[in-house]
C-alpha cells in the first residue's frame, strides 16, 4: 500500500502528463490545416485508433475468448443494421452475459 | 450547437464510461484501499488505458515516477493527435483560455462524437458533451470502489465490453460507406493483431505505443493512397462534405 505523499506525486505526474498531451497541441495549432495529406491523415486517425484499441483487446476483456469474439460479431452486426451507440453497447454486454452464462 | 445538445450526445458516452470506470473503481479501490484516492485518479485523468497502466505502476513496489511519466506519455500520445485534429474542427470562439479549460475533455469518444458533427464545434456544446462522460467516469469509479466485490465477475466483465461496443458503433458505419476508411481500419486491425501475437512486438512494445503505431501507420498509408481532395463529395466517414 502506498502512502499518501507518494500517491500525490504519482497522481500529479500521471494527471500532468495526460493534461499537457491534450492541452498543448490544442492551444498551439489554431490555424486550419490546408494540406490535403495531413487533413486526410487526421480524418482517418479516430477510426484507426478506435479499431486498434478494440481488436483484439475485446477478446481478452471478458471471462472467455469466445464471449469476446461473439461480442465483437454481434456488435458489428448491430452497427451494420444501423443501430446507435447505446444499443450496440447493450448488445455486446448481453452477448457476453449469455455466452459466459451458458458455457 | 447548444449545451443541451451536447449533454444529449454525451449520454451514451457517459453510460459506457460508467461501466468501464466501475471496473477500474473495483481494482483501484482494492489497490489503494481508499474509494476517495481511487476516485481522484478518474477525476484528474479521464483516460481508461492510461489510468489502468498508471494504477499498476503506482501499486507495484518497484514503480517509479519516471516510469509512470513515460507510460502516461506513450499511452496518451494519441490525445495529442486528436487535439490537433479537433483544433481544425472547433469554432473561432474556442479561445486559448477555453481550450485550456476544456482540453481535459479530449477523450476517444468525445473526440469521435465532436468530429462527427456537421458544424464547427463551439465551447458550450463541447462542455455539454463532456459533462455526462466526466460524471459517468468519476461516478463509475466511486461506485465501483465503494461496491467492491459485491457484483459477480461475470456481470462486471459483461459491462466491460460496453465501451468496445461503442467503439464498434463509431467505426463500423463509416467503413460501410467509405472504402478508404474500410481499408484504413483493416490495416490498423492487422497491425494491432501483430502487436498482440508476435512475441517480439508483444514483449517490447507497450499497449499505448502499439495503438499509436497502428493508427499512425494505417492513417499515413491511407492518406497517401486516398487523400481527400478539396472538392471531394465524400469524406472518410462517407458523409457529404459541405
Amino acid at each position: 500500500m502506498i502512502d499518501f505523499k507518494t500517491y500525490i506525486q504519482f497522481l500529479a505526474v500521471m494527471a500532468g502528463v495526460t493534461y499537457l498531451l491534450r492541452a498543448v497541441p490544442f492551444i498551439l495549432l489554431k490555424k486550419e490545416l490546408t494540406n490535403p495529406f495531413w487533413k486526410s491523415f487526421l480524418a482517418y486517425i479516430p477510426y484507426t485508433v478506435l479499431a486498434a484499441m478494440t481488436v483484439p483487446a475485446i477478446f481478452y476483456a471478458t471471462e472467455s475468448r469466445l464471449s469476446g469474439i461473439c461480442a465483437l460479431v454481434t456488435a458489428v452486426i448491430a452497427s451494420l443494421l444501423g443501430r446507435g451507440l447505446v444499443v450496440v453497447a447493450t448488445v455486446a454486454c448481453i452477448t457476453v452475459l449469455v455466452v459466459d452464462g451458458f458455457l | 450547437m447548444t449545451f443541451s445538445k451536447g449533454v444529449k450526445d454525451g449520454l451514451p458516452i457517459g453510460i459506457g464510461y460508467f461501466a468501464v470506470s466501475f471496473a477500474f473503481g473495483i481494482k483501484a479501490g482494492a489497490a489503494l484501499n481508499s474509494w476517495l484516492l481511487a476516485t481522484f485518479i478518474s477525476m484528474t485523468n479521464l483516460t481508461s488505458a492510461g489510468q489502468f497502466a498508471g494504477l499498476q505502476i503506482m501499486s507495484s513496489a518497484t514503480g517509479t515516477l519516471i516510469e509512470l511519466a513515460i507510460a502516461s506519455f506513450f499511452i496518451n500520445l494519441r490525445y495529442s493527435l486528436m487535439a490537433i485534429s479537433l483544433s481544425q474542427k472547433v469554432s473561432p470562439s474556442f479561445t486559448t483560455s477555453r481550450r485550456l479549460l476544456l482540453a481535459t475533455g479530449i477523450t476517444d469518444e468525445i473526440y469521435a462524437v465532436s468530429m462527427a458533427q456537421k458544424e464547427k464545434v463551439n465551447p458550450i456544446y463541447f462542455l455539454g458533451l463532456m459533462t455526462l462522460p466526466y460524471i459517468g467516469w468519476s461516478g463509475g469509479t466511486l461506485t465501483g470502489a465503494v461496491c467492491g466485490q459485491i457484483l459477480p465477475t461475470m456481470v462486471v466483465n459483461a459491462l466491460g465490453v460496453a465501451l468496445y461496443g461503442m467503439f464498434i458503433a463509431i467505426v463500423v458505419p463509416p467503413m460501410k460507406s467509405s472504402r478508404p476508411t474500410l481499408i484504413a481500419v483493416f490495416i490498423a486491425v492487422a497491425l494491432s493483431f501483430a502487436f498482440f501475437y508476435v512475441p517480439f512486438l508483444k514483449e517490447n512494445v507497450s499497449t499505448g505505443f502499439a495503438i499509436i503505431i497502428c493508427a499512425v501507420v494505417a492513417s499515413l498509408v491511407c492518406a497517401k493512397l486516398f487523400p481527400l481532395s478539396s472538392n471531394a463529395t465524400e469524406s472518410v466517414d462517407g458523409k457529404e462534405v459541405k
